[in-house]
């Protein structure tokens, strides 16, 4: 994972930054607009000042690079749609078909009603939060280094380790499933399931609150999961950039850590290809299992 | 890390994307996958139903070959029959032929020896007349001696 760069933009940052905490929160801060202090609009230039920004700022990094991937990821999609022909196959096409059967294939297994949104619904999600992942495995120095180096304080390049973007998709999965829990069982229906069971009609605040959980929990599971695996593997990939930063010269301190640095990015970035994939799968398929959950007439 | 109105925004993104993803890219490519695999579904059934169709000309061709082969097999045993009747027609027909051409000439023979005979006996009997009547030194009246003359000739 290119970490000679890593090391070399480490260095830099240091200059910049004097520690490894000042360095790590570098890393971990979003480029916020909001209102400032005094009154006027621009990006927030620290944390604390971002802080101080409260509800109504965006985080434009956020907002860019996922739009950007979404684009692109809706981009090709079309563009083989718009080119499709029924016979032989382009390249492109077949990897858009077989992304396609997969999903489908992977949403016939776990949907049983009837709903045209959710397949495309599960291949949005796989995608998207797929190309968020994978700027996880974007040298960790490369893009806040040419942002700095362009006059802009932070720039996170991957969306998904900032929980407004998981939170954003999982509420929107969970409006979802309300919405179909109503439109299934009818508003009476879906209260009844909320409150009627487990222990009948007896028990029902324990009911209420037991399915008021189990409700909640499903979106805020699903976009810590994701959260949480991502901005874990980012914080491991800045521990590792670290490790080379803290070179002083040709030492044999200093030059184990160089090599260590060098290998456990590989061994980690490569690890992390199987993370992101799996967390972008995980999000698609509970997506797909809470909806079906809100299509069932009974637990 | 701080929960801002990013949120709203991602939320209004995301559904877009699936908007989008749902009209524009997953609705067209599922139909043409569709298109495809009806169109396999009917090239598989086509060349199946060529098969039979080849299966069925094969036979049939094979029973076309094999009728041709007895009917040309009849063809050249009538003929040879023929062709044997034929010859064993010309034979006879030759044969009897020949009877009647041996008969013919037989009954010509016959004929040429009657009118020979015949010839030579009025031959003889004018010789014998002839003979006779320098014997006995006078002419012999033919029409007296006519019954004597035709004893004679039915005698040689």
């Amino acid at each position: 994972m290119s970490s000679e760069m890593a090391n070399a933009a480490t260095e830099v940052a240091h200059e910049a930054a004097h520690t490894s905490g000042e360095y790590i929160k570098h890393h971990l801060q979003n480029l916020t607009y909001g209102q400032l202090s005094d009154g006027t609009w621009g990006v927030a230039h620290s944390a604390a000042e971002a802080k101080a920004m409260g509800f109504w700022a965006l985080n434009l990094d956020t907002l860019i690079m996922s739009f950007l991937l979404g684009a692109i990821f809706l981009f090709v999609f079309r563009r083989v749609a718009t080119t499709m022909v029924t016979g032989v196959p382009s390249s492109l096409q077949n990897f858009c078909e077989w992304a396609i059967e997969f999903v489908d294939t992977s949403v016939r297994g776990s949907f049983t009603a009837k709903n045209n949104m959710v397949a495309p619904l599960a291949l949005t999600i796989f995608f998207w939060v797929f190309l968020m992942n994978l700027m996880d495995l974007i040298p960790i120095d490369w893009v806040p280094l040419l942002m700095t180096s362009l006059g802009v304080p932070f720039f996170k390049v991957v969306p998904s380790t900032d929980p407004n973007a998981t939170f954003g998709m999982a509420i929107g999965v969970f409006l979802l499933v309300l919405f179909y829990s109503v439109k299934m069982k009818g508003f009476g229906g879906f209260m009844g399931e909320l409150t009627l069971q487990p222990f009948g009609k007896w028990g029902m605040p324990v009911n209420f609150l037991l399915e008021g959980v189990n409700l909640i929990a499903k979106p805020i599971s699903l976009a810590l999961r994701l959260f949480g695996n991502m901005y874990a593997g980012e914080m491991i990939f800045i521990l590792i950039a670290l490790m080379g930063g803290a070179w002083a010269g040709f030492s044999l301190g200093g030059i184990t850590l160089f090599g260590s640095q060098i290998l456990l990015s590989l061994g980690w970035g490569i690890f992390h290809i199987l993370i992101v994939t799996l967390q972008a799968f995980i999000f698609m398929t509970l997506t797909v299992v809470y909806l079906d959950m809100a299509h069932q007439e009974h637990h | 890390m701080n929960i801002n109105a990013t949120l709203l925004a991602q939320l209004i993104m995301f559904a877009l994307f699936v908007w989008f993803c749902m009209k524009f890219v997953w609705t067209p490519i599922v139909a043409a996958l569709d298109e495809r695999k009806k169109q396999i579904a009917d090239g598989l059934a086509d060349a199946e139903r060529a098969k039979q169709d080849l299966e069925l000309a094969s036979r049939r061709s094979a029973e076309i070959l094999r009728e041709a082969k007895e009917k040309a097999g009849e063809i050249i045993g009538n003929s040879e029959k023929r062709a044997s009747e034929i010859v064993e027609e010309s034979k006879t027909q030759a044969k009897v032929e020949g009877d009647r051409i041996i008969a013919g000439a037989k009954a010509e023979i016959d004929q040429e020896v009657f009118r020979a005979k015949e010839q030579l006996r009025t031959q003889v009997s004018s010789i014998a007349l002839a003979g006779a009547g320098k014997i006995l030194g006078r002419e012999i009246d033919a029409k007296a001696h006519n019954d004597l003359l035709d004893k004679l000739v039915a005698e040689i």
